[in-house]
């Protein structure tokens, strides 16, 4: 009972989860890993309607990293609830919707429709950089992102978690914007938008022409964002961006983070969700500490901020 | 079928084409459940860089060994890092990945293009001792060292090449019509570029005969979680090409 952690009212067997779009539902990779040993599963972002997604190349490979331009492809929430959910009730594991909308009004109506036994959680997805309405616009201005929170939150009593966007000037300020809104958790860092060009071709590589970048490489942006936010506001904060080792999520913690989602990691490591997890239970023996949250904003940063 | 992740041990790597390699490893598990169609996905080192696994397809499974056989062109860093691979190496190899072909056929016809051909190759020995036909195509004679690895599994083997140093000069669409209209497949497998397996498709479908086809995409999961490689099928709805695929019935992916 060393990495148990209460998330908001979201209890989780351990702090690391997985990151919305990098999973799947959870049963694409039951195969690999015990789906019951993850802290908790943050599916696909789902829409009200069916999207198709992105046309053209949708990823490529960066130093350290990827970048993407996925679009939202999704079946939709009725066909998530008709059909995904039911399967994921024999997961002993918390299961947190990450949901987008193209207008205010459009989350508030997710959050009811998933406002349903089996779902342990909510988390807004205002920082997808891949789409053209909805996304990011409402998660790069304080007063849009605090509407779409407000919507969300008078919609269903589950724990709301708002997934930040790192693609703004200053990112305590949207934290403090969303959490006065009413958001149970806060979550960062969505990708950093980036591009990639065929210099044989002279055209961009990804069909969207810009994407989101994740991996190892963004990993130092997304410490230090956590780091601010974590001071910024009293709600639990979900650290993540390029972790790959329980020595990346113990960097998370420290710098404030209550919990850690695995991302892209998934996609070369499996099991990396829950590999994470046992390294961090190391480090903890190692340390000589009982439990994971004598971790949580223990960097000794010397600021007085 | 269950899939799995393991150190795969190199049992051989050798140089077979122009910047063609072939790779042995023993991965028993995965071969023990590996079927035609199906690929892995390899991590080609340990670090960060380059971040992602390397789909490849299988050339062939032998249960009995534990082997895995691979056939890859190097054509970038993850490849390259591959090519370096030593008999006693370690490898971490995830498979059997996807959907495979369908192997319900008797008088089954082969097109490949290119390195489309590798998965063709387990098929063709998969489908032996049915009389199998394969119809390869590449840009010269250099390319098609896959007539001496097609010899034992199939009894006819027509050639295209693109400036004609060998079989027939043009692409394996200009030579297939002339096949089909003899009337004596009742499969065609198909596996290369884009235009050539929608092509492979429209044809069977005019003579009747049902044509699987091998798509491939750049992907980052291999399980169907990313959505990096879907693809509209003819009825609207998506499809994964790691997942639902990469063998689809050519009617669910093009429009015949």
């Amino acid at each position: 009972m060393m990495l148990n952690v209460d998330l908001a009212g979201i209890p989780m067997k351990t702090p690391v989860m997985t990151a919305s779009g990098t999973f799947g539902f959870g049963p694409e990779y039951a195969d690999f890993v015990d789906l019951n040993r993850l802290g908790a599963i943050v599916v696909k972002g789902t829409t009200l309607k069916p999207r198709p997604g992105n046309d053209g190349r949708r990823i490529a490979e960066t130093p350290a990293g990827m970048l993407n331009a996925i679009g939202l492809e999704n079946p939709g929430v009725d066909e998530f609830l008709a059909h995904t959910l039911p399967k994921l009730q024999g997961i002993d594991t918390p299961v947190i919707v990450n949901i987008s909308g193209n207008t205010v009004e459009e989350y508030g109506e997710l959050a009811a429709r998933l406002d349903v036994s089996g779902v342990a959680g909510i988390e807004i997805n205002i920082s997808c950089p891949n789409v053209k309405e909805g996304g990011i616009a409402f998660g790069t201005s304080c007063a849009s992102a605090a509407a779409v929170v407000k919507a969300v939150k008078g919609n269903t009593a589950k724990p709301v978690i708002t997934k930040l966007s790192p693609n703004v000037t200053d990112i305590a300020e949207m934290a403090r914007a969303v959490e006065a809104a009413g958001t149970d958790a806060i979550s960062l860092i969505n990708t950093l938008l980036g591009m990639a060009i065929d210099i044989h071709s002279w055209r961009p590589v990804l069909g969207n022409v810009v994407g989101g970048l994740s991996g190892p490489a963004v990993k130092p942006v997304a410490v230090r964002m956590v780091w601010q936010v974590a001071r910024a506001v009293r709600c639990p904060v979900i650290g993540m961006g390029g972790i790959m080792t329980a020595r990346d999520a113990v960097e998370f913690l420290l710098a404030g983070a209550s919990a850690v989602a695995v991302g892209t990691a998934n996609f070369v490591n499996p099991r990396a969700g829950v590999e994470v997890a046992e390294g961090i239970r190391d480090y903890l023996a190692e340390k000589g500490l009982t439990h994971v949250r004598q971790l949580i904003g223990r960097v000794n940063d010397f600021t007085g901020r | 079928m269950s899939k799995t992740v393991s150190m795969a041990l190199v049992r051989d790597q050798k140089t077979i084409g122009p910047l063609v390699k072939l790779l042995t490893l023993e991965a028993p598990e995965i071969a023990k459940n590996a079927r035609p169609g199906q690929f892995v996905h390899l991590r080609v080192n340990d670090g960060p860089a380059p971040l992602l696994r390397r789909p490849l397809s299988l050339a062939g499974a032998d249960a009995g060994q534990g082997t895995l056989t691979l056939i890859y062109r190097i054509v970038g860093q993850g490849t390259a890092l591959l090519a370096r691979l030593k008999t006693g190496d370690r490898v971490d190899c995830m498979g059997p990945l996807g959907a495979g072909f369908d192997l319900d056929c008797e008088r089954p016809l082969l097109v490949g293009g290119g390195m489309g051909l590798a998965p063709l190759l387990y098929l063709a020995g998969a489908l032996c001792p049915r009389p199998v036909a394969v119809l390869m195509g590449g840009r010269s004679q250099e390319e098609l060292f896959w007539q001496g690895l097609f010899a034992e599994a199939c009894r006819h083997i027509h050639i295209t090449t693109d400036d004609g140093s060998l079989g027939r000069r043009g692409v394996t669409l200009d030579l297939l019509p002339e096949l089909l209209a003899g009337g004596e497949f009742d499969r065609v497998a198909a596996c290369g570029p884009r235009l050539m397996l929608e092509g492979a498709g429209r044809l069977a479908a005019r003579h009747k005969i049902a044509c699987q086809v091998s798509l491939e995409d750049y992907m980052a999961c291999g399980v169907g979680a990313c959505l990096s490689c879907t693809c509209a099928g003819a009825d609207g709805r998506r499809r994964k090409v790691c997942a639902d695929g990469p063998v689809f019935w050519a009617g669910e992916v093009f429009a015949l």
